[in-house]
């Protein structure tokens, strides 16, 4: 053989051509479900019926299904492996290849054995859709609903459900709908709504490709339409930056932070803040080879940053921008799935491994353990192999912590034990705001399509809860409406939800002492929530005279929560009386009277003091308007749709 | 803010997942080389490391050299290993006489590999090692981790893999056990050669058609097979790719010799 000269790439590398073009990249959807409901066929079909076998397989197939001497079986071409084939179950997740008109799949098939949940785990995790595969004739049985719960866990919110083998119960449409009721019940419970419900054969082939002449009463989707609507993922470029840190490398003059972005966007000349040890330095250059130099980065890209300080920064550490960072906390409530055959108990001590920081924390409690089939919450003292559990960690070092409600990549762990990924959770929140032990069942909050991110992008603002605290007679009433009219003659959406307006109506059935005044603020403190998550700023005022109330309140509101106390002394109040409340107190008409009968306990951590015996009403005002309008200023990236 | 990118290309992806892939593996397992095969995945594979490590790929590269290779492929090596300032190892197999004789007589040679890998492992005490397999090229590999723990003797137990999601890798081993990392598991033939164009990236010229034929796949010489073809540039090849229907391993004898010949051959430590 001669030597052929090397080609240089310059040398075959033509001008004219678009290959390299942005192409639709590739859509993984998992195929979940009971063993034996026909995953691994239905696989075989969608190959073989859009033309993507490769050439010789349909006769290499045929010919082992012969030389077992079955019919054809589809599932064969996936369950690849020998023994496989010989016990006709799939031991692993497999990847498979297709395409449709409109773009390229990767299927991911999870086997249904229970004892191979940690392969379907790792399989689904990967998928942005999942098709729930339910026999026809036996309906929904056990792994059907793990895996349907499995599903909601890995964060997964595309769900459509095939019904196979509508050959064996004879294409009857009722039995079919019997089916389809039943799990569209099951998946209701978990939050999940299944965006089609498709009768089909994969043996046969009926409504994979074309609709079947078999069931002319199904006028919905066929398979293949029905994944052509799943809609990609997009990265989390407009929630808060998140950015793990990998590792710090120096390997010439450069001393590189290296990471993934997970979530936001980052560009030069930011200031970064690196949890959890609250240093901060601004990005000096976003580093690149063989490629031009950026100026700005987003989530999913992978980064490497030059910083103008030379800060102790170490792998496990994240980046952030200052106004958003993750809570600090020593405890944080999961909900984990466990996947090690050794049970988890209360005193265990195992590795929280949160993006690239891991964290040593014991078991504090296993708050509930959840029944598949009933999804009831049930008191247990362990949670054994592939079990659902809610479990309160502690840790000696500070967890930089995100909620999985509104982080989905750092909301998320593993658990390691002895180097081992053993199970998978996402987290709740700290153990003072996950208040959930008092719930009678598993409650799945509604996934709203649109985002805290993109409300406060619409509106300029985000959503805020304005606590004002204060004797009667403070002033707090006079300046939360004239902060309402202020901030809306500025184009923001504000109200104001005044105490004595949600006595009259929600809390009329609340009187004035202790536990009912608690019962009061509880229930303002939830609608003020529901008004802040609809993007609005919430002005509260009510004396709210607790410390543990307005703390109570804090916690239900969350991170949007700002306590002003408007402050002035008793006299100062009295001689006011606006409404001549003080007066009648005073004469023994009203009992449980804040600062003549009943105590008022000055806040000693408020975000804002205003004094309004010793400032001019004016003076307090703009003081007040100008903090708000501080607070409620839309994160880095929430800006794009107002900017 | 106009100015930031809002929508990565396919490739870019891909390459920010691999990049992600190397700096994890660079990071938890030590000392760790990569596999330098040097086909076109393999060259894919240290272009990305470059990327993921600015300029530098900071761990040796290793071809296990079976002394079969085609004339040009050591042309290459010995050009690239230089140009890319690689800290190149090489070693040589074991001869066939050494190998289990059971196995088919192409799969024997090819095992001849396993076993110079195997020594490699054993003689720097590594505890990664990086290869370029792909889940599409072949059943058995679909099957694969990113992060694949191999016991002592390469073995790989694919009965029991470890759990592996949400991008957390498994970096534990036992005492004598290496990882596998695989950080193009997730990549299709036809996207290596869309990002070999994209990026310019040097390969072998055996890929390109010369006289009606062309390797689509690179093994030693006396076990792979040209297959038929005119593709001649990059344009040809993609343009070929997306039309056919011929695996890409259909010039690989140890593919097809037994029905379960390959699946042996990676149990036992095969790439």
């Amino acid at each position: 053989m001669t030597v052929l000269p090397l080609i240089t790439p310059k040398a075959i590398v033509s001008t004219a051509n678009d290959d390299t073009a942005p192409q639709q990249a590739r859509f993984p959807f998992a195929i979940v479900g009971h063993v034996d409901h026909g995953k691994s066929t239905l696989i075989g079909r969608l190959l073989h019926d859009t033309g993507s076998l490769a050439e010789g397989k349909l006769a290499e197939l045929q010919a082992a299904s012969d030389k077992r001497g079955g019919t054809l079986e589809w599932s064969f071409l996936l369950d690849s492996f020998q023994a496989e084939r010989d016990q006709g179950i799939t031991i692993d997740t497999t990847q498979i290849f297709f395409q449709t008109a409109k773009r390229p799949y990767v299927i991911i098939d999870a086997p249904g054995h229970k004892e191979f949940l940690k392969n379907a785990v790792s399989g689904v995790a990967q998928a942005q859709a999942a098709l729930l595969v339910i026999d026809a004739a036996e309906g929904v049985r056990e792994q059907s609903r793990r895996h349907a719960l499995i599903l909601q866990l890995l964060g997964l919110r595309q769900v459509a459900v095939i019904v196979n083998k509508i050959d064996l119960i004879d294409f009857d449409p009722v039995r079919f709908q019997s089916v389809a009721d039943e799990i569209t019940a099951f998946l209701a419970e978990l939050g999940l709504t299944p965006q089609a419900i498709v009768p089909i054969s994969a043996r046969h082939g009926d409504n994979i490709v074309t609709r079947s002449t078999q069931t002319p009463w199904y006028q919905g989707k066929t398979v293949i339409d029905l994944l052509d609507g799943f809609e990609a993922a997009r990265p989390a470029t407009e929630l808060p930056l998140r950015l793990p840190v990998q590792d710090v490398f120096k390997f010439d003059h450069r001393r590189l932070v290296v990471g993934r972005i997970e979530s936001g966007r980052v560009k030069v000349g930011d200031t970064l803040t690196f949890a959890p040890t609250g240093k901060s330095a601004k990005v000096a250059s976003i580093e690149t080879w063989n490629a031009a130099p950026q100026i700005a980065a987003a989530a999913g890209q992978s980064v490497a940053l030059t910083l103008d300080d030379e800060l102790f920064i170490e792998r496990g550490m994240v980046a952030t921008h200052p106004e958003r960072t993750p809570h600090l906390t020593h405890d944080a409530v999961l909900r984990l799935f466990w996947l090690d055959s050794e049970a988890l108990e209360p005193g265990d001590r195992i590795t929280l491994k949160v993006a690239t920081s891991e964290y040593p924390v014991s078991i504090e409690g296993i708050r509930a353990v959840i029944d598949v089939d009933s999804l009831d919450r049930q008191v247990a003292d362990r949670v054994t192999q592939n079990g659902i559990a809610e479990v309160l960690v502690r840790s000696r070092n500070l967890i930089a912590l995100d909620q999985v409600d509104e982080f989905t990549k750092t909301g998320r762990a593993v658990l390691v034990r002895n180097g081992d990924i053993v199970g998978g959770a996402v987290i709740l929140g700290r153990a003072s705001e996950a208040n959930l032990a008092d719930e009678p069942r598993l409650l799945f909050s509604p996934d709203h399509l649109v985002t805290n991110a993109a409300r406060a992008a619409a509106n300029g603002h985000q959503g805020a809860v304005i606590w004002l605290t204060g004797l009667s007679g403070s002033g707090k009433s006079t300046l939360a409406m004239a902060l309402e009219r202020e901030l809306f003659a500025k184009g923001r959406q504000v109200y104001v939800l005044d105490g004595d307006a949600l006595r009259s109506g929600l809390n009329n059935d609340l009187g004035f002492g202790p536990e009912q005044r608690v019962e009061n603020i509880r229930r303002t403190a939830q609608v003020a929530r529901l008004f802040a998550d609809a993007g609005l700023i919430v002005i509260t005022s009510l004396i709210s005279p607790y410390a543990a109330e307005r703390d109570n309140a804090r916690n239900i509101v969350g991170r949007n929560f700002h306590e002003i106390y408007v402050k002035a002394d008793l006299a100062t109040c009295e001689a006011r009386d606006p409404k001549g409340l003080y007066a009648r107190a005073r004469a023994g008409e009203i009992r449980n009277f804040t600062g003549i009968d009943a105590p008022y306990e000055a806040p000693t951590d408020a975000s804002l003091v205003l004094d309004t015996a010793a400032t001019s009403p004016d003076a307090a005002l703009k003081n007040l308007v100008t903090y708000v309008e501080n607070a409620v200023k839309p994160q880095q990236g929430q800006q794009s749709a107002s900017a | 803010m106009s100015q930031i990118q809002n929508t990565q290309s396919d490739l870019d992806q891909l390459e920010a997942q691999s990049i992600f892939i190397l700096r994890e593996a660079y990071s938890r397992l030590k000392p760790i080389t990569m596999l330098w095969s040097l086909g076109k995945d393999s060259n894919v594979m240290v272009w990305l490391a470059k990327k993921a490590f600015l300029g530098h790929v900071p761990f040796p590269v290793t071809h296990v050299d079976t002394g079969k290779k085609f004339p040009e492929m050591y042309d290459f090596r010995d050009r690239y290993a230089k140009e890319w300032n690689l800290n190149l190892i090489v070693r040589d197999c074991p001869p066939v006489e050494e190998i289990d004789p059971t196995l088919p007589p192409a799969a024997r040679s090819a095992a001849r590999k396993t076993i110079g890998l195997k020594r490699v492992i054993e003689e720097f005490g590594f505890k990664g090692v990086i290869a370029g397999i792909r889940r599409d090229e072949q059943a058995t590999r679909a099957k694969e981790r990113v992060f694949s723990p191999r016991a002592d003797g390469g073995a790989w137990d694919f009965r029991d893999q470890p759990a592996e999601f949400w991008d957390h890798f498994n970096a534990g081993l036992p005492d004598g056990a290496h990882m596998r990392i695989h950080p193009l598991l997730a990549w299709t033939e036809l996207d290596i050669w869309r990002y070999v164009q994209r990026e310019e990236i040097p390969l072998v010229p055996l890929y390109f058609a010369r006289n009606g034929k062309r390797y689509r796949s690179l093994g030693d010489s006396d076990i792979t097979s040209p297959v038929p073809s005119h593709a001649n540039s990059l344009d040809e090849i993609i343009a070929e790719l997306r039309s056919t229907k011929t695996s890409e391993r259909a010039g690989r004898a140890m593919d097809h010799e037994r029905e379960d010949a390959f699946e042996r051959l990676r149990a036992s430590g095969y790439m």
